[in-house]
């Protein structure tokens, strides 16, 4: 399993302040307590929600990390990526929009990678401190960093120390996964992991598969100056999302100057000269192009193997992750799982409501039902893909009558205004109601205007109400209103 | 060209279809029937195209530019270049499984490009060929285009392109297998799926269609509710053939609508979108509109000039999703006649008296965008394009007299089709 290095030691002050938080140079792990209401093994969002809602309760609560405190999402995920994007955009407006918004800048514009890098490790330092260890000790949790196995249904080995426990949560989480592809091993790679590293910008960046972290970081890096070329197996872009979506998104990649290559499979990487190649396949045609740098970005599986899981009697597949019931139950009835080690979709917010519901469910009297969440996700590249609900094909299959009213981004005041009219909001609902079934956000903040779908679909508002509820003018999100105020026009009602 | 916008709309339209179709005329290869995709020089034979010419034929016989017998000799020709050309797995092949590469020599009739075997465009060929079977009744050559319609048309193995699955792939290469590329929602598939599951020997069950239409979006757009696909052609194509008004699939009687319906929301879209015109694109009006698949500038960044703008080459634009370049084809008013003939028409004569260069020889270019201008000239797209001077032909024709609707009404092929993709209603 690869994991990334844990630094011991570092001249830079905010990666020092990072690890003082996360992982702490001189930690020595408490001695065990015995046995442990709760014992949580990982301490990602999912880890952390679990053991502080349990610590919260007064619970005797351990939780163990292998690595950094806060997950994928802190250290090499969410936080980063976005801290990275977020630069992507501000140097995309400046070099090409400046002037639009008449703005008088210099011509040439450039980023300043390592400046772009110090801000990202400053921003994860920061937020690192919401789940430092000083906070999780003050709660009175006791914190092990080492790694763990089972070794009986209530019992598991946290480094030499042997925890007994009533309840037990895996939030062991996932990585990266890799694909057999020949030479690259030897020829080197980078995965979403690994990129938050790099030192230096890659000329050329290749980025094998294209999925949304493929996407986000692309287009990302192709704004900071790389050359970026996406090879994707796949014949279709984005192909989870609606078509309308994936194609907006698409011409606004290759808009940015990222190439994507569909229909391509990578068939080997080697070195030439110095030089990394890669070899590709698009229908039957071979080709062959050299970079700077290659990142994968395939999926990621969950972290399973080394847990020792069969010694509590715990079911797992390496590919879809431990076995859980509705009420994240594994097959042993005293272990519960949560967040990306078993979950399909693997996203942070999914991960903390997993990791909260799990330690509920645990010692809880009511019992919550995972199948009941519902999942607000976002592409975090420019426009943004949001999603949430059911998607038109779903409720087509399941033979539930739908209509999707549609807004155009480019008919919202606030988004001429801002200069961010590309995209669209789609609500669907159950044609011949007013009931709201999902909703597709593209919008340079569709990721905000999501959390009002899932506010209206989470307190059961249909359109009728959604058109009668006030929203500030200007404002990107009055889209949303604007399509209800459709729906009745379309009903011959009046707003009112 | 400046006598046209001053003749009577049914003077206009004989001026602008018998131009459309001479097309047919110029750029047909004289030993094999085989027709140019554009009339650039060396271009291609496209597939389409020829199914597009075929199903002219008649109408010109019907109009009196042809005469029956010259008609079904360049209909023959065609046919027979078909039934004798190789249909193997070779690279070089002129087909395999009845299906045809889509780009085809001028002269040897073999595949070109590296292209794919075209499911969309044989379909597209097909219904030419059976349109000819239908139309063609009577004696001399006749029988022969008859008989080599049918066998044509009884050769392709529609199911095998299922490759497996329940809806049909768009392609396939030699050497590579099946293409998928997003053939989802709504487009111009419809005649593909009508033909596909009214074979008598391999048909795609009828659940295809369902299949295919279970990823269909119903969207309330710009103040319509249409079954929604961005490119204008999509919303034409299998029209030029079928007779959509008044007949229903199960996803239109859902709905209360039809397809014929659909594309009058489609084009009120364009209009509206057009009036709008939220990228600030030149000459942009209620009047002129057309975004769709069509012959472009290609990829001249014009970020250059301060402009965010960038171009592209062929490809297909729609609205309001995108992509819109600014570019119009000066075709696709006109083709929407039989669905909005006023729009069609004010549009036309308004897109005549502003830019009359956009038709030469009384046929209407590809491509057109006058916010790209350089040396004082809008871009305009050499040439033409066969598939924009057939559609032209066929929509004309359809709107004056539904002579072609007629033709396929009468095939028990379509009628089959329909049924069995559960249309019903109206003639059917």
């Amino acid at each position: 399993m690869t994991t990334p290095a844990i630094p011991n030691e570092t001249d830079d002050p905010e990666q020092r302040e990072f690890l003082r938080r996360v992982r702490p140079p001189n930690w020595t792990n408490p001695t065990p307590k015995r046995p442990y209401d709760l014992v949580v093994l990982g301490g990602g969002p999912a880890g952390l929600a679990a053991a502080e809602a349990a610590a919260r309760t007064g619970l005797q609560v351990a939780l163990i990390e292998r690595n950094l405190l806060g997950g994928n999402s802190l250290n090499v995920g969410s936080v980063p990526s976005k801290a990275i994007i977020r630069s992507g955009r501000v140097i995309e407006v400046v070099r090409r929009d400046s002037e639009k918004f008449g703005a008088r800048t210099e011509v040439g514009s450039t980023a300043d990678m390592s400046r772009v890098m110090t801000r990202m490790r400053r921003i994860r330092a920061r937020i690192g401190e919401f789940h430092s260890i000083d906070r999780l000790v003050a709660q009175g949790i006791d914190i092990f960093f080492c790694t763990a196995r089972f070794v009986g249904r209530q019992a598991i080995l946290a480094g030499d120390a042997r925890l007994s426990f009533d309840k037990a949560i895996v939030a062991t989480g996932a990585r990266p996964k890799t694909c057999d592809i020949p030479g690259l091993d030897q020829v080197g790679f980078l995965t979403s992991s690994t990129i938050f590293d790099i030192v230096g910008m890659p000329t050329r960046l290749a980025i094998i598969g294209g999925g949304p972290l493929g996407c986000e970081l692309a287009q990302a890096f192709c704004r900071l100056g790389s050359q970026v070329t996406i090879l994707q197996n796949d014949p279709k872009f984005l192909s989870h999302e609606e078509r309308d979506a994936a194609e907006l998104l698409s011409l606004s990649l290759s808009r940015d100057g990222v190439e994507t290559r569909l229909n391509t499979t990578v068939v080997g990487a080697r070195t030439e000269n110095g030089e990394k190649i890669v070899d590709t396949v698009n229908n039957g045609v071979k080709c062959s192009f050299s970079v700077d740098e290659i990142m994968l970005s395939v999926g990621r599986v969950p972290n399973v193997e080394e847990l020792n899981l069969s010694a509590a009697e715990i079911e797992f597949d390496p590919d879809r992750g431990v076995h859980v019931d509705d009420f994240l139950r594994t097959t042993n009835t005293l272990v519960y799982a949560a967040g990306d080690v078993c979950m399909s979709h693997k996203f942070t917010n999914v991960a903390e409501a997993t990791g909260r519901m799990a330690a509920l469910n645990a010692f809880g009297a009511r019992r919550r039902r995972q199948s009941h969440l519902l999942i607000p996700r976002c592409t975090y590249c420019d426009p943004e893909i949001a999603h949430i609900g059911m998607h038109v094909w779903e409720a087509r299959q399941r033979s539930i009558p739908v209509k999707s009213f549609t807004i155009m981004m480019q008919d919202v005041d606030r988004a001429i205004t801002d200069g961010q009219d590309d995209g669209f909001v789609k609500i669907h609902i159950r044609d011949g109601t007013d009931e709201i079934l999902g909703a597709t956000i593209v919008a340079a903040r569709a990721s905000e205007m999501i959390n009002e779908m899932s506010v209206l679909m989470s307190a059961g508002i249909g359109m009728r109400k959604l058109a009668s509820i006030l929203h500030t003018y200007p404002a990107q999100s009055d889209a949303i209103r604007l399509a209800a105020a459709a729906y009745m026009r379309d009903q011959g009602a009046s707003t009112w | 060209m400046a006598g046209l916008t001053t003749l009577s709309d049914d003077a206009l339209l004989d001026r602008l279809q018998r131009g459309a179709f001479a097309y047919f005329e110029d750029y047909t290869s004289a030993g094999n029937g085989l027709v140019a995709d554009t009339s650039r020089p060396g271009s291609p034979c496209s597939i389409a195209v020829v199914g597009f010419a075929l199903s002219c034929y008649p109408v010109a016989v019907h109009r009196g530019w042809l005469s029956r017998d010259v008609a079904a000799a360049r209909t023959l020709k065609a046919l027979r270049f078909f039934s004798n050309s190789e249909q193997t797995e070779e690279a070089d092949a002129t087909g395999f499984k009845g299906f045809y590469y889509h780009f085809l020599d001028m002269h040897t009739g073999r595949r070109v490009w590296q292209c794919e075997l075209s499911l969309i465009d044989t379909a597209l060929l097909v219904a030419g060929i059976v349109t000819a079977g239908c139309y063609f009744d009577g004696d001399g050559n006749e029988p022969h285009i008859r008989a080599l319609s049918e066998s044509l048309y009884r050769r392709i193995d529609w199911s095998w392109a299922l490759n497996g699955g329940k809806t049909l792939a768009q392609g396939w290469k030699p050497g590579c297998g099946f293409l998928h590329y997003g053939w989802e929602g709504y487009n111009e598939a419809t005649i593909l799926y009508i033909l596909g599951v009214a074979s008598p020997t391999f048909p795609l069950p009828s659940e295809s269609f369902a299949g295919w239409t279970f990823t269909y979006q119903w969207e309330n757009l710009l103040g319509q509710n249409l079954l929604y696909s961005g490119p204008l052609f999509t919303h034409l194509f299998s029209h030029a053939w079928i007779d959509f008004r008044s007949i229903r699939d199960q996803f239109m009687r859902e709905k209360n609508a039809d397809y014929f319906e659909n594309t009058k929301k489609a084009v009120a879209v364009q209009r509206d979108y057009c009036a709008r015109n939220p990228h600030g694109f030149e000459a942009y009006d209620r009047n002129l509109w057309g975004i769709t698949a069509g012959d472009g500038p290609n990829n001249q960044d014009m970020r250059k000039k301060s402009r965010d703008r960038r171009f592209y080459g062929y490809m297909s634009r729609g609205v309001p999703y995108g992509p819109d370049d600014g570019t119009i084809a000066p075709w696709a008013m006109l083709a929407s006649l039989p669905f909005n003939p006023d729009a069609a028409l004010q549009g036309i004569r308004y897109l005549l008296e502003q830019y009359p260069q956009v038709c030469s020889n009384d046929r209407l270019s590809s491509g057109f965008n006058p916010s790209l201008v350089e040396d004082g000239r809008a871009w305009l797209s050499t040439g033409w394009y066969g598939l924009d001077q057939g559609l032209l032909v066929m929509m004309i024709e359809n709107h004056r007299t539904g002579f072609l609707w007629d033709i396929t009404r009468g095939s028990d092929i379509f009628r089959t089709g329909l049924r069995r993709a559960g249309f019903e209603g109206g003639w059917l």
